[in-house]
């Protein structure tokens, strides 16, 4: 299964010429929500937010769930536009699977490759929280490995989703009717129990709001929060588990015929 | 006398792919042997690819028995890949490296140690000539750089021997020749070569030994020497007539072996071009132009696949 890491390689040895301006764009995603929905908006909502929000201001509430939130963002869109361009556009696995590598490599060293971009993603954020003074502890350090199995959960699913479409008009589909009621209806911006009951049920069965609730437990360092956490990562990791597994299947359904 | 077990790189018998219902392969039978140039001819849609990609263990096999380098495709797909270099039809290189990183990258996935892989990469890139475009991307080099890239990141595991798809479709002329010429220095030094085309000119000038295949099926097998004794005469006469072919009407009868009647001309397949283009100035049959030439290649291919137009 080495091999599989000259997959990482290969995309590492891309980003080595583009990595400067994905940082810069770790860097501002964070600065501008906590800007402008802690501070701007948190200031408007800071006298009832308290039992709500566990006690919490708004900012230091909302931070943890923009980490989780953008982690997924990021994990799903590196999951869309490359692996179709690598299937159909450029057909870099074609060339691959030329080679003694199978689609299980190819599979694994992206899920790899998702794991580093979420690695670095999550340790920018969690720089810029530690700014705006949001971590309470080294227990934050954890949110880093909670948010990659977020990432790749949603990675894994998406990246079988890709295997099945012939053009990229599913995608917009895909960010339009399921990212982004996830990053509004996982807990990001407001408590799930704000919502009506049946509304609820359909959150908590989304693998975001159990990223959410580590990423937050983690950084608030608040047992609260994390009680429910050995459920949370048995969650992500069968998900993550069946995700990739029908992942191989439509990989190879596509890839070898 | 049939070749013996160690001679034979590639073994074939009944190999058929189906996709659904469709049948793009049909129970065919070849071998390629140690050191041959092989050749796959046939129209677009005979099944050429098909039979390509399974021998190179990216599609997988239908029915029948396969034997690549004494492995078999079905249980040992890696370890027969890690032991050819394929030039598919359409370059996919990768367009976010640089060309070495193409070669080195690659060489990388069949797991050759990083020094190995840069020295490798140097003497490739001399080798199809495009050391000095080593640093640049890939998207702005010519077809015919991108096909010689292509050809260089076949080679790059040192292979046993080489698949390569229709290795010149759409190239100049200039191009065409120094890939050409690349392949027969190749050939030289006893690489072993199996090649699809609908080249004729390409196959005679690359191929020891092809099989022509139409409708999934191999119709003819041999060299392009045996080929054309088998299937077309030395000769062949173009005749043309002026206004259509007023009263011809069985007046080129016994003049040669075959008589073929196009909408533009007549073709007469004869050993002596010019003792029949004699006859027929005796027999004062009225013609706008004649032209003598050896029967080639593409004579045998259109006699055996057929005139009309595949699509």
């Amino acid at each position: 299964m080495t091999i599989a890491t000259r997959v990482l390689q290969r995309n590492l040895l891309v980003y080595r010429r583009t990595w400067r301006g994905s940082l810069f764009g770790s860097f501002m995603t964070p600065l501008l929500y906590l800007t402008a929905m802690g501070l701007g908006l948190g200031s408007l909502i800071a006298t009832r937010g308290g039992a709500v929000l566990g006690g919490y201001d708004y900012l230091h509430f909302l931070g943890p769930g923009i980490l989780a939130a953008s982690c997924m963002q990021s994990a799903v869109f590196e999951s869309t536009f490359p692996i179709m361009g690598k299937i159909m556009w450029r057909r870099n696995y074609e060339a691959m699977l030329a080679t003694p590598l199978e689609v299980r490599h190819l599979l694994v060293g992206e899920l790899l490759w998702i794991a580093f971009r979420v690695l670095s993603i999550s340790s920018v954020f969690l720089v810029i929280l530690t700014l705006f003074g949001i971590p309470r502890g080294p227990l934050a350090l954890l949110a880093i490995p909670a948010a990659i199995l977020t990432g790749l959960a949603f990675s894994a699913a998406v990246m079988g989703f890709a295997a099945t479409q012939r053009n990229d008009a599913g995608f917009s589909w895909m960010f339009r009717f399921v990212v982004n009621p996830l990053f509004l209806f996982s807990g990001t911006f407001f408590p799930i129990t704000r919502l009506p009951e049946p509304v609820q049920w359909v959150a908590a069965a989304t693998p975001l709001y159990h990223g959410v609730s580590l990423v937050r437990g983690t950084i608030l360092n608040d047992a609260a929060i994390l009680s429910g956490w050995p459920l949370h990562v048995a969650y992500l990791l069968v998900f993550f588990g069946v995700a990739a597994a029908i992942a191989h299947r439509l990989l190879r359904r596509r890839l070898v015929n | 006398m049939p070749p013996s077990l160690s001679e034979v790189l590639v073994h074939a018998r009944r190999l058929t792919k189906r996709f659904g219902t469709f049948t793009a392969v049909d129970a065919v039978d070849f071998d390629v042997r140690t050191g041959e140039a092989f050749g796959f001819l046939g129209p677009n849609g005979a099944g050429k690819t098909s039979t390509m990609k399974m021998i190179a263990c990216s599609s997988p096999i239908t029915e029948g028995d396969l034997t690549v380098i004494g492995m078999d495709p079905r249980a040992q797909a890696p370890q027969i890949k890690a032991h050819l270099g394929v030039v598919p039809k359409t370059d996919n290189l990768d367009a976010e490296l640089t060309v070495r990183e193409n070669l080195e990258m690659y060489a990388r996935y069949f797991d050759i140690p990083n020094e190995v892989a840069r020295r490798r990469t140097d003497e490739l890139l001399e080798f199809v000539q495009l050391a000095e475009r080593a640093d640049d991307q890939v998207d702005p080099l010519s077809g015919g750089m991108k096909r010689r890239l292509t050809l260089a990141r076949a080679l790059v595991n040192d292979p046993e021997f080489l698949i390569l798809d229709e290795p010149t479709t759409g190239l100049d002329p200039q191009a065409r020749h120094l890939l050409w010429e690349r392949l027969y220095r190749l050939k030289q030094r006893g690489a072993t070569l199996i090649i699809t085309t609908h080249y004729m000119d390409e196959a005679e000038q690359l191929c020891d030994r092809l099989v022509v295949m139409d409708k999934a099926k191999i119709v003819a097998e041999g060299s392009p020497r045996e080929l054309i004794e088998r299937y077309s005469t030395r000769e062949v006469l173009e005749l043309r007539f002026p206004d259509g072919r007023p009263g011809l009407d069985g007046r080129l009868d016994g003049l040669a072996e075959r008589v073929e009647e196009l909408p533009d001309r007549v073709l007469l397949y004869t050993a002596d071009g010019e003792g029949t283009l004699e006859t027929i100035h005796a027999r004062d049959i009225h013609i706008d132009s004649a032209l003598v030439r050896r029967a080639t290649l593409e004579d045998v291919f259109l006699r055996l696949t057929g005139r009309s137009l595949v699509e």
